[in-house]
């Protein structure tokens, strides 16, 4: 069965250029805020690419995979603004650089 | 072919939107840029077969996870300057950009509904089939994406709650 007239080729590109993007802008910014928006387009570009592969051969895996995908960037991102609230608490600032000491 | 050619107008949105994203300043501009990038990615999975996945990403990711940001930025910018920010945000400078983006979009959606025999006919896989194997042979993913969701809740509401009592407890200790 083959519903997908794009070549898998390009939607695996466009996949792993916004993974890259996702990637460079966790490095390269310090803000908390900025790092959980750049986690959810990683986590965005992966979903691309299963959704993409379970459209190529005309399996329901990847949309499954999409799903699981999902709830897990929910349940990430509830906790990780919790973080954000109590970093902005304790610290005064979003700026991750202040926090990278442990306790102990 | 016409279909080609919206995957990679969308595709070029998205990539855009997302690098204008990671290079904003103001996280609220930065969110803006962010939801037009996942509007994008929306219709990427619209054209390639999987509008049950496209509804899912606006619903959930451009809808949910997106007004969790926006309401974790607004508790973070209490102060007296909010409302000089908020004539700030107005200007056209800040929301022509992601205007433009969505706009591309939108012609897309308008181009894509008014051909009938266009990329709205090809569903490769269908909400159906997804569903009979979201609940046939990985139900037991299901079970633990639910044990997940029920951690992540006791997990930020925790968090969320030590937030606001000490907020409470700093207020009767000043008076």
């Amino acid at each position: 069965m083959d519903g997908l007239n794009i070549p898998l080729n390009h939607i695996l590109l466009v996949s792993s250029l916004l993974f890259a993007i996702g990637m460079l802008g966790l490095m390269i910014r310090r803000n908390i805020i900025f790092i959980l928006m750049s986690l959810e387009v990683m986590l965005n570009a992966a979903a691309l690419a299963f959704v993409a592969a379970g459209a190529h051969w005309g399996q329901p895996d990847g949309q499954v995979v999409f799903m699981l995908i999902l709830t897990v960037a929910a349940a990430e991102v509830a906790v990780g603004l919790g973080l954000v609230l109590q970093v902005q608490k304790r610290f005064k600032t979003l700026d991750m650089d202040h926090a990278n000491r442990m306790q102990g | 072919m016409l279909e080609i050619g919206f995957f990679y107008t969308a595709a070029t949105v998205a990539l855009v939107a997302t690098v204008m994203a990671m290079t904003r300043a103001n996280a609220i501009h930065a969110l803006i840029y962010l939801i037009v990038s996942l509007l994008a990615v929306a219709v990427i999975f619209f054209l390639i077969g999987a509008p049950f996945a496209a509804a899912l990403e606006i619903v959930i990711y451009a809808g949910a996870i997106m007004v969790l940001f926006v309401f974790v930025i607004m508790m973070l910018n209490l102060g007296e300057k909010g409302d000089k920010q908020e004539r700030q945000w107005l200007q056209p400078s800040i929301w022509a950009g992601p205007a433009v983006l969505s706009a591309v979009l939108l012609i897309e959606l308008v181009m894509v509904i008014s051909q009938t025999s266009g990329p709205v006919s090809v569903t490769a896989v269908s909400a159906k089939e997804v569903g009979l194997a979201l609940f046939g042979p990985y139900v037991l993913a299901v079970e633990i994406a639910s044990m997940l969701l029920l951690a992540g809740l006791v997990g930020s509401f925790h968090l969320g709650r030590r937030y606001l009592e000490r907020d409470n407890l700093e207020k009767q200790g000043g008076q």
